[in-house]
């Protein structure tokens, strides 16, 4: 057994340029960052953009969380590569030979499908670190109140599944606890785990009725729509802003001047030139510049 | 006299499927600015009367409603909850199941903004509101990451953001530690009179709100039994309800004293007056002596205990709970239970109580120092409801672990049924166990961590009892406490932590004697006189005294 973990999973409001940013500059810059991992497949500048994000999130002060995330991420992204390997039958480049495989061909393994798997795997990466990253440091309150406007209920709906979750991890946490404690163990074998999870549905359906309660004596079934709220740009809020249209400029130009053009079959073309170096650098500090400014970050 | 703002009229309610009334021919009136508490044990109508006050009776539960609620004039069977939300903030027991943002802001902010105020508007409320209650040091904090007393804050916050005209509370306080609890009820009081808010507030612990109270509804069995003023309702709780007493007045009562002292101070004017109060004598001895020389109650001797020299149930040898990247919850805490000891640990929320049982039983391990068990360490968590699993309640446990909680003839029943009292019981038979349900025989100790939540006084009495039984039988026993009253009906040891320290450990006598929040009603009213926690040691110590002061005439000799 270990001691619990002080690592939270869920949105917290701590001091970091990120979270002081207002939540639309804080998702455009995630979305950005989400679009260019889409836009590039140039190894050498998807593995910029994962050093920026690393930074970023060092930055956020979610390193550890995110470190995490990217170990779950590389459980995922591994088993792409080998996939990729194993089924993809173009490239010129072999590099082993498995033999006939009767209704599969030949068992060729190119070194094109081994990059263009581990290209896959790092997109893969990227987009989780993404999301781990905004879900940490973005607070999802105050994104939602954009769509409150649109659609109250749904909105509120979306809020409220995201209080939830913290909220459910703990009575999952605190069951698993109770089972523990008792005298005959831990209950097992898969009657007790049907029981088991019975009993977390059924604690669930209570908390839901008791939050129901509370959302109605709230008002909710006479709410109206969100008032429109407007508040001066903050330096992080500009900065953010910033930095999310230059990583798309930055995404789009790379792959519009072929700076960050890559081609995996069936021979590997990728250009490592002064403008792919540069293409990188400018996209690490365009990611990381705005986590420089840490003046009013405190909560 | 002005119009009523909540009125009920012959309300009878029954839940669906019910075959109890939960109410039962309810009538009574609040007016304008009334602190009004309502009393009963649990079970007797206290939720399902708030329930009603605000709608929610019948309209989200549903079942069969006669009668009328009438709240500023809407009567609640034509106006829903969020209708007559704009009047009414709610405020329930458990703060978890009442906080629906992932921000303190966004939570203060959601009641005005589904009432379709303006911006500024909001933003007003919000501040306002944070003002008034002190949390708006709060406000951009997530809601997950409060404690107890803040969530607690937080929800009555969401609660009073619209400005109602009356806040209905359900036993608010269950949660919270004493300091946050008299925090709270303070609170309520400056609200009520500042701002002139009607309070309805339903709680079990009396003695923590008597005093803030204009008026006492008390309900048995879903009927008003009792409606007037705190003096009146407890000579009326003396003669019908016992249960419902307060430490203070049950001491009283014990000791023929007139009349029921409606709070501390009541109660220490009446003793000054009769010549019964120690302090009268001179100044207090902090050890519990009496200042006069006399010790008019036995004390029990300190027992100092030195770890590690004698054969102990628990030995925890300075033990750390350090969290990665976050601060120390433990920080060097020694403790040894030998076997027949009962121990009350008290402190704060967030002092380190729950996790230092965690400890004892196994399900953490100290990041420094060292946890010994001379046998299985059987642990009762705080929520009984998180053990049940199967459909009866002879599942749940063996029949001779049934049979020793004094459940065997409910083995057919279904957990989720029985009562507050059924459900602790069956939850301690389950992790206690029979000796033969465990490999290891019965437990050597039994932790519990915060029995008490949400009991009346009778079913707390109850448990106390069966834990000083177990005791006497030879198993040690810790419990986590943040009532002072049954930490001295279970405990001779207290233990009080703080910041994860150890602050003062020793006999209960002492330790719930001469504090302001960790001490019982008894002691506060006697400064802790004798070592007299309970109300009937504190009888003792009167009856003592007014000996004392008037010794009997000597009987007359006839020649």
């Amino acid at each position: 057994m270990k001691p619990a973990m002080g690592m939270t999973l869920f949105y917290r409001r701590i001091a970091s340029p990120l979270h002081a940013a207002r939540a639309g500059a804080g998702a455009a810059w995630a979305l950005s960052l989400t679009a260019a991992t889409l836009i590039l497949f140039h190894p050498i500048v998807l593995l910029a953009l994962l050093a920026g994000v690393l930074g970023a999130a060092a930055g956020a002060g979610v390193r550890r969380a995110v470190a995490r995330s990217l170990r779950t991420a590389l459980i995922v992204a591994l088993p792409i590569v080998l996939i990729n390997v194993l089924v993809s039958r173009e490239g010129l480049t072999v590099f082993a030979r498995l033999g006939d495989l009767g209704p599969f061909g030949q068992g060729d393994l190119t070194l094109e499908a081994l990059v263009y798997g581990a290209v896959i795997a790092l997109k893969v990466t990227l987009l989780i670190l993404v999301t781990t990253l905004a879900g940490l440091s973005i607070d999802p309150d105050e994104l939602l109140r954009v769509f409150r406007r649109l659609s109250f209920r749904s909105a509120l709906t979306a809020s409220l599944a995201t209080r939830m979750l913290p909220v459910l991890a703990a009575d999952s946490q605190r069951l698993a606890e109770a089972q523990r404690t008792r005298s005959s163990g831990a209950p097992s074998g898969a009657r007790a785990r049907v029981a088991l999870l019975g009993a977390m549905i059924g604690g669930s359906l209570d908390r839901a009725m008791d939050v129901a309660a509370t959302l109605e004596v709230r008002g909710f079934a006479g709410a109206r729509r969100a008032p429109r709220v407007t508040r001066p740009f903050s330096r992080h809020d500009m900065a953010f802003s910033a930095s999310a249209t230059a990583i798309l400029a930055l995404a789009l130009a790379g792959r519009l001047t072929g700076a960050a053009s890559f081609n995996a079959y069936p021979s590997l073309r990728m250009p490592t030139g002064a403008g792919t170096l540069t293409l990188c650098a400018a996209l690490i500090a365009a990611t990381l510049l705005p986590f420089w400014d840490r003046r009013g970050i405190e909560p | 006299m002005s119009k009523p703002l909540l009125s009920f009229q012959r309300v009878t309610y029954r839940y669906p499927g019910a075959d109890a009334p939960a109410l039962d021919d309810v009538s009574f009136d609040i007016h304008p600015g009334e602190f009004c508490l309502l009393a009963g044990l649990s079970g007797h109508g206290k939720s399902t009367l708030l329930r009603a006050a605000c709608g929610l009776v019948p309209h989200f539960d549903g079942g069969r409603f006669a009668g009328h609620v009438t709240l500023a004039g809407l009567d609640t069977r034509e106006h829903g909850p969020a209708r007559l939300g704009a009047l009414v903030g709610v405020l329930f027991q458990d703060p978890e199941t009442q906080l629906v943002m992932s921000s303190v802001r966004a939570e203060l902010a959601l009641a005005l903004e589904s009432r379709g105020n303006g911006a500024a508007a909001v933003a007003r409320g919000v501040e306002e509101v944070a003002l008034a209650l002190g949390i708006d040091s709060l406000l951009d904090r997530s809601t997950h990451e409060l404690s107890g007393g803040e969530k607690q804050r937080v929800a009555l916050g969401a609660a009073l953001a619209g400005k109602p005209r009356m806040v209905l509370l359900d036993e608010p306080t269950s949660q919270l530690d004493p300091v946050a609890g008299d925090e709270l009820i303070g609170l309520l009081r400056r609200l009520n009179q500042e701002w002139e808010t009607t309070i309805l507030l339903a709680e079990h612990r009396l003695e923590r709100c008597l005093t803030a109270a204009d008026r006492v509804i008390a309900l048995e069995r879903g009927r008003v039994a009792c409606d007037g003023d705190p003096q009146s309702f407890l000579t009326w709780a003396g003669e019908r309800v016992p249960a419902l007493q307060t430490p203070g007045a049950k001491l009283f009562s014990l000791a023929g004293l007139h009349p029921p002292p409606v709070g501390v101070r009541a109660a220490r004017a009446t003793l000054r007056l009769n010549g019964l109060l120690p302090e009268q004598d001179g100044p207090v001895d902090v050890d519990g002596g009496n200042p006069d020389g006399h010790d008019l109650a036995p004390r029990p001797k300190r027992r100092r205990r030195r770890v590690g020299n004698e054969r102990l149930a628990l030995s925890i040898r300075g033990i750390w709970h350090e969290l990665r990247d976050g601060p120390a919850i433990l920080r060097g805490v020694t403790l040894g239970l030998a076997p027949g000891d009962s121990i009350a640990l008290m402190g704060r929320n967030g002092a380190g109580k729950s996790t230092l049982l965690r400890h004892a039983a196994g399900l953490l391990e100290p990041t420094r120092g060292r946890v010994e068990r001379a046998g299985r360490v059987a642990l009762l968590l705080q929520n009984p409801s998180d053990y049940f699993i199967h459909e009866r309640v002879g599942e749940e446990a063996s029949a001779e672990a049934l049979e020793a909680v004094g459940l065997a003839g409910m083995a057919a029943r279904n957990p989720r049924d029985l009562s507050g009292g059924e459900r602790q019981r069956l939850a301690l038979a389950i992790v206690t166990g029979a000796a033969s349900d465990s490999q290891d025989g019965p437990p050597a100790v039994l932790a519990l961590d915060e029995p008490t939540r949400g009991m009346d006084r009778e079913t707390k009495a109850e448990l106390a009892a069966e834990l000083r039984r177990r005791a006497r039988e030879g198993q040690a026993v810790i419990v986590a406490t943040h009532d002072p009253e049954f930490a001295a009906a279970c405990a001779r040891r207290a233990l009080l932590l703080a910041d994860g320290r150890v602050i003062a450990d020793g006999p209960a006598s002492e330790l719930l004697a001469g504090g302001w929040y960790f001490a019982t009603e008894t002691a506060r009213i006697l400064s802790g006189s004798g070592g007299a926690l309970l109300p009937q040691e504190g009888a003792e110590l009167l009856r003592a005294r007014a000996a004392l002061l008037h010794p009997p005439a000597p009987a007359e000799v006839v020649l």
